[in-house]
């Protein structure tokens, strides 16, 4: 049973004089209880992604084509009214940047609150919930953190009240956007862990999105290999980071920091710039920077998949 | 020299580009015709009295009438506006002559000095303006030199201050530092490297003072403490008009629509200016 | 990180160093704008007492109004009085009835403080609801036209604008009353009075609130924190008016200060064409009559309220804004 199923999804940006294609073909599963990492570059379309499934597009984002089915209704259908139902209470997000994700000017006690706005409870009882939820994500003295302002906090203990603040409605998905990018190396592992924590007590699924392979290793069930726009291969964690399909997969493994055995100067990247999304592309997306290219790379290549590991090349295909 | 003619011409088209900057520049150069051609333009003297003629209402002779001394308003109208357009004008380049010179001190002299005149600045900005007009034609007695002393006492704290931050800015950067160190004086520093560099912000801010230093003057002059009669203004024919206002409605309006229509069109064509040349400016109120 | 509780008392104590920094600051401006208005009168050509007396005064009368008003004395001396004096509350006795500048100033400035008051609740009143409006309908059509009318207002001088309101609103359709403050017993009298010249005095603000309402709303919207409050579902109105308005507001909130000191001025032009009393009218008539130190009286008594007054907005700043309280 799957908590978000995204199909064929399509969106495109209208800019000066031209569209530029964000997402081409998307698909995705989220099973229930199920930690799902994406993978990519910056500008793969990762964040667009998450802000097509909660419709946060900028005014000039469409979706063209395909549905977000959440929990059996497809979100692409709903008006703006029916997502806030959704927004916060079934789907809630931890965004980047802890120091900019929470507002300036209410106190932390406010913005707890208002997220429980549709609650029934009263005052009294939304408090001590709030309290309750940063007792668990672990900030000492929840009571009086509660008065505070996002200000007075440091950057790990803000991400931990985001995400005290996202669990509290305990959504059937968390969205956690980069949560960890902003932070040092070792409050990434603490945060990494409560989410874990939160996860498994709330049963809820999470869609992690992080350019970090070594984070998605540890804590996702699931990975999924964006580009371009585009999923290029999808699985288990243990079929992408032991047998990768895609060349942009090995790639991308090849050159994680923390696969690097010898020592050198130099970081290997992989060479070439992703293709300008503005212009019209004839078959594999990464063709331009493969390695294997061939003629027959000038077709789209199908989805090709057993096993649940799937991959859009086609030297599998073949 | 054709290359300053082509870059007019596209600041020009882009001004056109914009409703607002249309509107405004039709209303200044109309401003500006009338003040240069106001004595072609009208039949009758604007400072000519005559009895028989007292309170006309429009008409064909009388483009707008005429006042409570029989004056032809409409001659008044287009005299008082070279009155107004001279007095922002010069008291505008005298205010950016002397505001650029005290910036530079500022910026470049020592620091008690620029702490002081950082305060005086402030104190004299301090002043709400009206009351600082008062205080000092009570001192000079009414007169146009009253008006600018008052234009420029408002105006020159505010253009020191852009070039004292921006010489701030260029003193301790490379090129002026390169330049120092091959032996240029400090004048020539100043002069050839901070200057060109600071001039354009400011005259933007100065032309979109236009419009303020014209409502100073019609101002002081329909408080009786600017022009003195009979000099005409546009200011001193809307006290003429509100006056009478209840019977001869006409004198106010030959008096205040000037003053609006000028406001309206400098701050008009001010505003697209500064939204071509510094989209930066923009936040600033 | 942040635990236990000093943080919040260290926020105070700097809270109150940085206020102490600001009134000293004002302090050493008033001084500064004393100063500056005491070498005003003294460099003027002709001194105050043949000024005031005008000129069919004879020189014995000239002599005994100079050593009455103490400028027979040297310069420093004369200066280091107005100043001691005047931070004392004396500002010297005014000419014709010679009753103390300080008392008949002060017995005016009411009547201008209910104006500019009246002015404020004007361009807070529609400014900001004009601005968060059209923030949110950036673009369309009602949008550009407020858009001109913000800047319409600006651009016109407010006496213009108090001259045709009554014109409009008093002698043609005869909605309000023309001239005067009303009732003095009569309270709703004399706010209805107050509308007009108010409206006069504040509309110019009506525009620069709108425009910088919508500037800083527009920033304001584009925050991430914004878009964490749409990503939790959080109603519109919530949005905009709890999380993003409380922030885009303390710009607006900084520059009321410098507001009240230009409404000051539009409220002389009104208390003049509307024929009320104020201090406005006080000056003007005091001009009239050249009553010297009435006038100078005023200018310092009215510059020292504006620099309160800011004074003022900035340490609000400080209460309103989280941030801006643990940073001084």
């Amino acid at each position: 049973m799957n908590v978000l199923e995204i199909q064929n999804l399509n969106v495109t940006f209208a800019t000066e004089g031209s569209t530029l294609r964000a997402l081409k073909n998307v698909s995705i599963d989220i099973p229930k209880r199920c930690i799902v990492g994406v993978v990519g570059e910056s500008g793969c379309g990762k964040s667009t992604l998450i802000n097509s499934i909660l419709r946060l597009l900028p005014e000039n984002g469409k979706i063209d084509a395909g549905t977000i089915k959440f929990e059996g209704h497809d979100l692409t259908k709903f008006d703006l009214s029916q997502m806030k139902t959704v927004r916060g209470s079934r789907i809630s997000t931890v965004f980047q940047d802890p120091m900019s994700a929470l507002n300036p000017v209410l106190s932390i006690a406010d913005q707890m609150l208002h997220i429980q706005y549709r609650s029934k409870l009263r005052r009294k009882e939304k408090q001590e919930k709030s309290i309750e939820m940063l007792r668990r994500v672990r900030i000492p003295d929840p009571e009086s953190a509660l008065k505070r302002y996002p200000h007075e906090f440091s950057g790990g203990m803000k991400q931990r009240i985001s995400i005290a603040m996202a669990m509290m409605m305990e959504p059937a998905l968390l969205i956690a956007d980069e949560p960890t990018t902003a932070l040092d190396a070792t409050l990434e592992v603490a945060i990494i862990d409560l989410l874990k924590e939160l996860q498994s007590q709330i049963e809820c699924s999470i869609l992690f999105i992080s350019h970090h392979l070594g984070l998605i290793a540890e804590l996702c069930d699931q990975v999924i290999v964006m580009y371009a726009g585009e999923v290029l291969e999808r699985g288990t964690a243990h079929q992408i980071f032991h047998d990768p399909w895609h060349p942009y997969s090995a790639r991308l493994l090849e050159c994680d920091p923390a696969n690097q055995t010898s020592r050198t100067r130099q970081l290997p990247t992989i060479p070439g710039e992703i293709p300008d999304l503005k212009a019209i592309h004839k078959g594999c997306i990464f063709r331009s920077r493969c390695q294997y290219c061939e003629d027959i790379c000038t077709t789209v290549p199908e989805e090709f998949g057993i096993n649940g590991h799937f991959v859009r090349c086609h030297r599998k295909s073949q | 020299m054709s290359e300053v003619v082509s870059k007019f011409l596209f600041t020009l088209r882009r001004i056109v580009a914009e409703p607002l900057g249309a509107i405004g520049l039709i209303l200044v150069i109309g401003m500006i015709f009338g003040a240069i051609f106001a004595d072609l333009l009208s039949a009758h003297e604007p400072i000519r009295i005559s009895p028989r003629d007292r309170f006309l209402e429009p008409s064909l002779v009388h483009f707008l009438g005429t006042d409570q001394l029989g004056r032809d308003l409409f001659s008044r109208v287009l005299h008082g506006g070279q009155i107004a357009l001279s007095v922002a004008l010069i008291a505008i380049a005298v205010s950016l002559i002397i505001g650029i010179i005290l910036g530079l001190i500022a910026g470049y002299g020592p620091r008690w000095l620029d702490n002081l005149m950082i305060l005086t600045f402030d104190a004299i900005k301090s002043y709400p303006t009206v009351m600082l007009a008062l205080a000092l034609v009570t001192l000079f007695g009414p007169s146009l030199t009253a008006v600018m002393i008052v234009v420029i006492l408002v105006n020159v704290p505010g253009y020191a201050r852009i070039i004292r931050t921006q010489t701030l800015a260029l003193k301790s950067s490379q090129f002026v530092a390169s330049a120092q160190s091959m032996g240029a004086s400090t004048t020539r520093v100043l002069c050839i490297h901070i200057l060109p560099n600071s001039i354009g912000p400011l005259l933007i801010l100065a032309s979109m003072d236009i419009p303020v230093v014209i409502a100073i003057e019609a101002g002081m002059s329909f408080l009786g403490l600017g022009v003195r009669p009979p000099t005409p203004s546009w200011g001193a024919i809307l006290n003429d008009g509100f006056t009478a206002i209840r019977d001869t409605p006409w004198i106010a309006i030959a008096g205040g629509v000037p003053i609006i229509l000028t406001t309206l069109g400098f701050t008009f064509l001010g505003e697209t200016l500064r939204d071509i040349f510094d989209p930066r400016l923009k936040t600033r109120v | 990180m942040v635990s236990g509780d000093p943080k919040g008392s260290l926020d105070r104590f700097l809270m109150l160093i940085y206020s102490l920094k600001r009134l000293a600051l004002a302090i050493a401006i008033v001084s500064v704008a004393m100063f500056l208005l005491f070498v005003m009168t003294y460099l003027i050509p002709g001194d105050p007492a043949s000024v005031a007396l005008g000129p069919r005064a004879t020189e014995a009368m000239r002599e005994a109004l100079l050593v009455k008003m103490g400028l027979d004395q040297p310069v420093w001396v004369q200066f280091w009085n107005f100043f001691v004096n005047a931070w004392q509350g004396d500002l010297g006795n005014e000419i014709l009835s010679n009753r103390p500048v300080a008392h008949v100033v002060l017995e005016q400035l009411p009547w201008t403080l209910a104006l500019i008051a009246g002015g404020m609740i004007w361009s807070i009143a529609l400014g900001i609801p004009l601005g968060c409006w059209t923030a949110v309908r950036r673009g369309g059509l009602t949008d550009r036209i407020i858009g001109v009318f913000s800047v319409a207002v600006i651009a016109v001088p407010s006496f213009v604008i108090a001259i045709y309101a009554l014109l409009l609103f008093a002698v043609y359709l005869q909605w309000l009353p023309a001239i005067g403050a009303g009732n003095p017993n009569d309270f709703g009298d004399q706010l209805l009075h107050l509308i007009l010249p108010s409206l006069a005095v504040g509309l110019g603000w009506v525009g620069y609130i709108a425009r910088m309402v919508r500037a800083s709303m527009l920033e304001v919207l584009e925050a991430s924190h914004i878009r964490t409050a749409r990503a939790f579902g959080l109603p519109d109105r919530l949005i905009t008016y709890r999380y993003a308005l409380s922030i885009a507001i303390l710009p607006t909130v900084t520059l009321l200060g410098v507001g009240i000191g230009q409404m000051l001025s539009s409220a002389v032009f009104a208390e003049i064409v509307f024929a009320r009393p104020g201090v406005g009218k006080l000056v003007y008539d005091a001009i009239l009559t050249r009553n010297y130190p009435l006038v100078s009286g005023a200018v310092l008594v009215t510059t020292a309220l504006f620099i309160i007054i800011n004074l003022f907005a900035d340490l609000i700043i400080g209460y309103l804004d989280p941030r801006v309280r643990s940073r001084f």
